[in-house]
């Protein structure tokens, strides 16, 4: 117990299994059943939450964070479902526009807090009420036309394995390997770490936390990509309906990332985004009412931090 | 006369020379006319009071700063340096008294941080490793490795790493700052190896310190500083402890400590602590007596820091008899008349933003006491008159403070609670030599108005120099008592004690 609470990676995943156990045995003990069906679902359901979590990941280890994410997600539904207008041959165009849009705000982000010296809280809330000015002047509901060829990627399957999950996966996997092998990661850490040490060390810190957040915003532009197949079209409130801005940070900090940056990493947010999941689906089962769920949740996630903190505490006296 | 350098490759090498350095901040002349030359495999020391000017003239050679007159050569070639990571290149590395580390990385990533090798465009964690497995054999250090984190080190292991840093960049000058501020005697001799192993390599050392036994036993040739000014730079073969403190202060060594009380003076004790004990202390006898200074000496770990903490309430003792009280937490500790001096003022001493009148006013607000009339300016600049601030300003931030007027501003802040014991662990430490005599002369007049006073310190002399009575901790115990005026030997001998018989 204590080897796993050591190690809040090896403590998230374990939370999950705990849960998935009780959360079997009390949907089976209401005469219900947990299906693979529904473990796929969590997979489904967790997939955009999730790749916006791991660009999250990102900017809270470089010692930043972007509250942006949400209202990004909404614009890149719309760019990219109007520039597809229901044409498949229009897909590629379209893709390549919403990740370059998203890029952009990313680069706004980076440069406002690196060269004007904004705090990432404020400079990211900026943007993020930008682009909702923005949302409420040209759009007052859905638009666009996703092709049904674009649509697979929310609905079809691989086998059992829904191809969002496997993009999200993807997406996992080259950020963990981003952070794990090569400078750019290793410089993630260390400017979340110390930016003073990493800059008296030969960091160009600006350019990181610049990176983070362009990649970051990559990753929610991915996720509103994700969104747009699933509804058929855009939307200027899908990205604020799912919560992702504060949802992402929270299963970031529940999974182990320390929300001061430096320490943490990709395992523990897939981790604490099943986590997440898993208990809405426990939830769903049992027919919880809705606000007890999110009762739940804050708790959840509140006691984890606190956990994590105890340990911290007790490594530094 | 001559004295014989350390088997240096080329010993009259210049490596470094600075020439008539001058730097102005916002007019103010901070530094003029300075000179500075270093040769490989020497050990220069650089010492002077803080205002001396001494950490200026270490970050124009770092890049910091650029400085308005003068030139630095390095290795005959004139350089001048527009930021830090520059002065890394030209072979200058500087190992702040606050680590530069990442405690949260390996060793290796810590090493390599900002120049990682790559392999076909990603990281090659195997040659940072091997590198830095490398550098430290050739250090002897074998007590831990490239692939442990740094926030598992020991402070005299994480100075190796910096270390290990500036010689995998091949700096050819590398300069400490206050090196030994944060280690325990034997890390000492330790970190007295390494250098000698720099030296080894024609590496020039530029040393920093306040502690004069250190410039004695390592330096080659020693720089005076006073004011922004040079004041000689001399061979230690040639000059002695005193007349050397008398180029930083114009004042002979003699003049260092306050006459001790008289028997006179010492009253009644004001704690008394028997068979007192916690997770980290034993069978603590003890008494703080009204107009006393006791020393409490020790080994890192000893438990000297813990003693201060658990008297204070910050770590309580949980067995034991303690009277008149045993504080379960800081706030009943203050209440009782209790005050400590912490080892760490920047982190737990004071609020570094804040203003100095906030500052001195943090205990009284925290617990309540004193009414308006306490917190009036005038009532403040007594204050801040009484601990000999200079210059006196309320409304400066502390963090732009030199070290001793920080430690007089945290003295401040606890003289307001009309202290009955108070608590000082490293009252000195980081402090010149000037500001170091005031706040002796402080803890005196304290101690002489009926204040029990506990001091703990790492520096035998002063430890000695100022304490009635000492007493030596080893292993959270008792090790023994001292009279005042005790040898640093008597005083080494119980600190070691057992361990020492049984090596």
């Amino acid at each position: 117990m204590i080897a796993l609470v050591a190690n809040p990676t090896r403590a998230v995943y374990a939370a999950l299994i705990a849960t998935l156990a009780i959360g079997w045995a009390l949907v089976a003990f209401d005469g219900g059943a947990f299906t693979l069906n529904d473990i796929v679902g969590i997979q489904q359901r967790s997939a955009a939450l999730g790749i916006v979590a791991v660009g999250q990941t990102l900017a809270i280890l470089a010692g930043s964070l972007d509250l942006s994410v949400a209202y990004l997600i909404s614009l890149v539904s719309l760019v990219a479902a109007e520039t597809m207008a229901g044409q498949s041959s229009n897909i590629l165009t379209a893709v390549v526009v919403a990740l370059g849009v998203s890029a952009l705000v990313g680069l706004v982000n980076g440069v406002v807090i690196t060269k004007l010296k904004v705090h990432a809280f404020i400079a990211t809330l900026g943007v993020a009420l930008v682009i909702r000015g923005v949302l409420d002047h040209l759009y007052d509901g859905p638009a666009g036309r996703v092709p049904v060829d674009f649509q697979q990627l929310g609905y079809a399957r691989i086998g059992p394995i829904p191809v969002a999950a496997i993009l999200w996966a993807a997406v996992a996997v080259a950020v963990w390997f981003l952070l794990r092998r090569t400078r750019l990661g290793n410089r993630i850490y260390a400017v979340g770490g110390d930016v003073e040490v990493a800059r008296l060390s030969g960091v160009r810190t600006d350019r990181v936390v610049i990176a983070a957040h362009v990649l970051c915003s990559l990753c929610a532009g991915v996720a509103g990509l994700l969104l747009a197949s699933r509804l058929g079209a855009g939307a200027p409130t899908v990205g604020t309906d799912g919560g992702y801005d504060l949802e992402s940070i929270a299963a970031v900090v529940l999974g182990g990332t320390a929300l001061a940056g430096g320490r943490g990493g990709v395992a523990g947010t897939v981790g604490g985004v099943l986590l997440l999941a898993v208990l809405d689906s426990i939830f769903n089962q049992l027919e919880v009412n809705s606000f007890f769920k999110d009762v739940v949740r804050g708790v959840v996630i509140v006691v984890a931090v606190a956990v994590y903190a105890r340990r911290t505490g007790r490594r530094a006296s | 006369m001559e004295d014989t350098p350390q088997k240096s490759p080329a010993p009259e090498q210049v490596i470094l020379r600075m020439t008539s350095i001058g730097k102005s901040f916002l007019g103010v002349r901070v530094l003029r006319g300075i000179d500075l030359s270093a040769t490989a495999g020497e050990v220069h020391a650089v010492v002077g009071e803080n205002g001396a000017g001494k950490s200026t003239l270490m970050k124009i050679l770092a890049g910091v700063h650029q400085p308005d007159e003068g030139t630095v050569e390095i290795g005959g070639e004139t350089r001048s340096f527009a930021h830090p990571v520059e002065a890394q290149r030209a072979g200058v590395a500087i190992i702040y008294q606050e680590f530069n580390l990442l405690p949260e990385r390996t060793v290796a990533d810590n090493v390599f941080l900002g120049r990682e090798p790559t392999r076909r465009g990603l990281l090659d964690r195997a040659a940072m490793d091997a590198a830095t497995s490398r550098l430290l054999d050739e250090l002897d250090e074998h007590s831990f490795g490239p692939r442990d984190m740094v926030k598992d080190l020991s402070v005299a292991q994480q100075q190796v790493v910096e270390i290990v840093k500036a010689l995998s960049v091949d700096a050819r000058i590398v300069v400490m700052d206050e090196p030994t501020a944060a280690l325990a005697e034997h890390e000492v001799e330790l970190l007295y190896r390494l250098i000698r192993r720099l030296q080894g390599r024609g590496i020039a050392v530029l040393y920093i310190s306040h502690r004069l036994r250190e410039v004695f036993d390592l330096a080659d040739r020693v720089t005076v500083l006073k004011d922004g000014a040079h004041v000689a730079t001399v061979r230690t073969s040639d000059v002695t402890t005193a007349a050397l403190v008398k180029m930083m202060v114009g004042r002979e060594l003699d003049a260092y400590f306050p006459p001790r009380a008289d028997e006179a003076v010492i009253g009644e004790p004001l704690l008394t602590l028997r068979d007192a004990g916690n997770g980290k202390l034993d069978g603590i006898d003890l008494d703080l007596r009204a107009g006393e200074i006791v020393g409490i000496a020790g080994l890192q770990g000893s438990g000297r820091s813990s003693l201060a903490k658990a008297i204070f309430g910050a770590e309580p003792f949980t067995r034991g008899e303690i009277t008149p009280t045993r504080p379960a937490n800081v706030r009943e500790g203050v209440a009782a008349g209790i005050g400590l001096v912490t080892e760490d003022r920047k982190a737990e001493g004071l609020v570094l933003n804040q203003s100095v009148r906030d500052n001195a006013l943090l205990v009284t607000r925290a617990i309540g006491r004193g009414g308006r009339s306490h917190r009036s300016t005038a009532a403040v600049a007594a204050l801040l008159e009484k601990v000999r601030l200079r210059p006196p300003r309320q409304e400066t931030e502390v963090k732009y403070l030199s070290g001793g007027n920080q430690q007089k501003v945290v003295l401040a802040k606890w003289l307001t609670l009309a202290p009955k014991v108070l608590l000082f662990d490293e009252p000195t430490r980081g402090v010149d030599v000037g500001a170091k005599a005031a706040i002796h002369d402080l803890m005196r007049e304290l101690a002489d108005t009926g204040t029990a006073i506990l001091m703990i310190s790492s520096e035998l002399p002063e430890l000695i120099g100022m304490s009635d009575r000492i007493v030596v901790l080893r292993d959270g115990r008792v090790a023994g008592h001292l009279p005042a005026g005790a040898t640093e030997e008597a005083v080494m001998a119980l600190a070691a004690g057992a361990a020492g018989a049984a090596a």
